[in-house]
């Protein structure tokens, strides 16, 4: 779906980057060779990406202008329709002003507003990802046992990050799609929090 | 006797050192903290390319069995991942400077491969607009 935009929009001046979260390339592959991107499409098996903007569920979308400016901060960006009579977001409307952005039609938030919109990390979410990144390479080494412990511990000081929460689901040798999951989102949305955090404009 | 090594994790580097453990508290020498992680232990404090950090009061690095690692976390103000009983630990990032370098609106570069391990960075776009979606199977 991005390799569509990508195509539509590059003559433009711009690219899409594509970042996936991902255990290994091996679990990102399939997806990405069935979308033939022709745009960069990286693998971050340590979550660097989620660590650096803040990342705290997928898909989320950054818009970066030519001098590197964060000129829309993170939202939950959907290139389809496909789940929206799950997640109650239209994709419609951020593709069209996508379009306006990268035509130049369209002047943007002033730098205030940006920051009004970005959510920042606490201490609690950087020793998450700390836990994280111990696990992830504790998987590596090959003690998924012990990962598993620093995955559920980070897990837990960040309930809300669902890059850790359900992004380590393989790595603890759980189906990301099933029944654990379910029970882990109805847990979440039950307490009256969103899974999904769209920008409000 | 020699003890096994102890791994110390910052960012994408790691190093293997030695360390005495006892219970939750782990002891590196001040040799083992610059080669894991940049940092000579001096006398105004911990001090890296010219720069000293002062240890904040009350914060008891230098021991008797080596530097503490626990104390060398908070003195650098980084959050710790420890797992002694695996003779590893992760250093992270401070909260405070991925929300400074967010809030300052520069896009924080990064480098990463693609499926055929080539690496791009963020930075290798600029001059275009680029839409950084991040994703994932799960």
């Amino acid at each position: 779906m991005w390799q569509a935009v990508h195509a539509e929009l590059q003559g433009h001046g711009f690219t899409v980057l594509t970042v996936a979260l991902d255990r290994s390339a091996d679990d990102a592959r399939p997806w990405i060779q069935a979308a033939r991107p022709g745009h960069p499409a990286l693998v971050d098996t340590r979550h660097v990406v989620a660590d650096l903007y803040n990342v705290v569920n997928v898909p989320t979308g950054v818009w970066i202008d030519e001098r590197g400016r964060i000129v829309r901060p993170n939202d939950a960006t959907f290139g389809a329709d496909t789940f929206r009579h799950i997640t109650g977001i239209e994709s419609g409307r951020h593709l069209a002003a996508l379009r306006a952005w990268v035509r130049g039609e369209t002047s943007l938030p002033a730098p205030a507003r940006v920051r009004e919109l970005q959510t920042l990390p606490t201490v609690t979410d950087q020793q998450a990802r700390a836990e994280f990144a111990l696990g992830e390479w504790l998987y590596r080494q090959g003690r998924p046992e012990a990962a598993a412990r620093h995955f559920q511990r980070a897990g837990e000081l960040a309930p809300h990050d669902f890059t850790i929460r359900r992004g380590t689901m393989p790595m603890r040798g759980i189906d990301p799609m099933g029944p654990e999951f379910r029970a882990m989102l109805q847990d979440w949305v039950q307490g009256g929090r969103r899974y999904y955090q769209p920008l409000p404009e | 006797m020699t003890d096994p090594a102890f791994t110390i994790i910052d960012g994408d580097a790691e190093a293997a050192v030695t360390a005495r453990v006892a219970g939750d508290e782990v002891r590196l020498s001040p040799a083992a903290v610059t080669r894991a992680l940049g940092w000579e232990v001096t006398d105004e404090g911990l001090c890296r390319d010219g720069l000293c950090v002062p240890v904040p009061p009350g914060v008891a690095l230098s021991t008797a069995d080596g530097i503490d690692l626990t104390a060398l976390a908070a003195a650098l103000g980084r959050p710790l991942a420890l797992d002694v009983q695996e003779r590893a630990a992760c250093l992270g990032a401070p909260a405070p400077d991925r929300g400074r370098a967010l809030a300052s609106l520069q896009a924080p570069d990064f480098a990463l491969p693609d499926l055929d391990g080539r690496v791009h960075r963020l930075s290798d776009h600029r001059g275009r607009k680029v839409l950084l979606l991040v994703w994932a199977s799960w």
